[in-house]
């Protein structure tokens, strides 16, 4: 259980995928500005996250099984991208809400770095099928707290006099950047939480 | 079987199996889209501004589709010819529009009228407003941090000199600056016509108003006397007139002495 914990804590703190390991940026800048749409997508990448991790897994098996781990990101990429569509369609049918709420950002996701990333990063840490479903969990929500924070900041930012050389994309990295380092202060949590 | 042959059966494998499920997906859980509303929704300025009262031009499509609404004039930014358009898509009578645009009630500008304190703040009318009514000595006037260009979807105004101008040509009355000006000094005005307008929505004593504004209405009554129509009337020491009534024939504007109410054609 212990184990769970600490992956999941790790995932969302220590190790964020977008303000630590720098994936999913496209998004975090893009799809910032307002704290409500940042908070639709990430729960989509949640989502997804969560979903292609439990499809990719046993495929990841098949592909180890027989000598072909070089076939990953591509195959990965793949099932990732049917897999948003049919998410999609799904979704359209049975949920229209949340589809409309949802509605551009899912499309987006198909080629969201993180998704891949936190697939992929399931293999190399050498995680069983239970270990890669929280990290992945834990990767979305980190997604998740990282874009509402810097949602807010820059909500902030709209109303704040920035110098007219910075006004735009200048201001939102480097806003960008000391949110990310504020989070290297978590360093070293997990670890000694759990020790 | 060698491995590079093994490679592309399971990859062509995953892509086929992948393919024909969506396929099949796409096919199973297709949604039927509604043609009537597609094509309102076309006709449609698509600026999803409520002015129907709609979530949007979707919304509005949709609930004349569906029967929910039978009016096809809700759509002012649109106009008679949208009208007549969805008239015609769904067999409704066409109802018309009376072209419209907003206009600011208000001439506070720095020339003629001062500030009362020096404000350091967001740059938001409705802020603004919570601190002592804003930075003007006049309690009712345009703040001018514009609150209303914020929200206006067709960029139609823009901060003359200290307080808001709305251009009536890109104008298209959807009203959503009415609703966002914290002071409510827009209204909308027939385009085309000419009436008279008091350009003022000061409720403060005569004497007072005098102090705060060059061309603030001081509310006494000349305007009311001479208008022949009835259209002009003084409550809570401000003028207001009827555009109903009003025949734009000017004579209330002669006897004002502070010049605030106007004679004005919008979109000329």
């Amino acid at each position: 259980m212990k184990i769970f914990f600490s992956i999941l804590l790790t995932a969302i703190l220590t190790q964020n995928f977008v303000l630590a390991k720098f994936l999913g940026i496209c998004p975090f800048l893009g799809v910032s500005k307002k704290t409500k749409t940042a908070t639709g997508m990430s729960l989509a990448v949640i989502f997804v996250m969560v979903l292609s991790t439990a499809v990719t897994y046993p495929i990841n098996t098949l592909l180890v099984n027989n000598d072909l781990e070089y076939l990953q990101t591509i195959v990965f990429i793949l099932v990732i991208a049917a897999l948003v569509q049919l998410v999609e369609i799904v979704l359209k049918k049975y949920m229209p809400p949340l589809y409309n709420s949802l509605g551009i950002y899912l499309p987006l996701i198909t080629t969201n770095c993180a998704v891949l990333g936190v697939v992929l990063l399931n293999i190399d840490n050498g995680y069983g099928f239970a270990e890669s479903m929280v990290n992945s969990l834990g990767a979305g929500i980190g997604f998740l707290v990282a874009m509402v924070m810097f949602a807010g900041v820059r909500e902030r930012m709209e109303s704040s006099d920035v110098p007219e050389s910075l006004k735009g994309l200048p201001i939102t990295l480097v806003a960008a950047s000391l949110v990310s380092m504020s989070f290297l202060g978590f360093a070293g949590l997990v670890e000694n939480l759990f020790a | 079987m060698s491995p590079i042959v093994l490679a592309v059966i399971i990859v062509a494998a995953i892509g086929i199996i992948a393919g024909l499920g969506l396929a099949v997906a796409s096919i199973v859980m297709a949604v039927p889209v509604d043609e009537t509303a597609e094509k309102i929704r076309e006709c449609l300025p698509g600026a999803n501004c409520g002015a129907c009262g709609f979530s949007g031009c979707d919304g509005y499509a949709a609930a004349l589709s569906k029967g929910e609404t039978t009016e096809t004039n809700l759509c002012s930014p649109g106009g008679s010819e949208v009208s007549a358009q969805i008239a015609e898509i769904t067999g409704l009578t066409a109802g018309s529009i009376e072209p419209k645009a907003a206009i600011v009630l208000c001439q506070g500008s720095c020339g003629n009228c001062d500030t009362k304190l020096e404000y350091e703040g967001v740059h938001s009318c409705s802020m603004a407003q919570q601190l002592f009514g804003g930075p003007k000595k006049c309690q009712y006037g345009c703040i001018g941090f514009g609150d209303c260009i914020n929200v206006c979807p067709y960029d139609a105004i823009k901060i003359c000199d200290g307080v808001a101008r709305i251009d009536p040509t890109m104008c298209r009355a959807c009203g959503i600056c009415i609703k966002a000006c914290p002071k409510h000094l827009i209204e909308l005005l027939p385009v085309h016509q000419r009436k008279a307008a008091v350009l003022c929505k000061n409720g403060d004593k005569g004497a007072m108003t005098r102090k705060e504004c060059k061309t603030g209405c001081i509310g006494c009554m000349k305007c009311a006397k001479t208008c022949e129509f009835g259209a002009v009337t003084v409550e809570g020491n401000k003028a207001h007139v009827d555009y109903d009534k009003c025949t734009g024939c000017g004579k209330c504007t002669e006897v004002c002495p502070v010049k605030c109410i106007t004679l004005i054609n919008l979109g000329e």
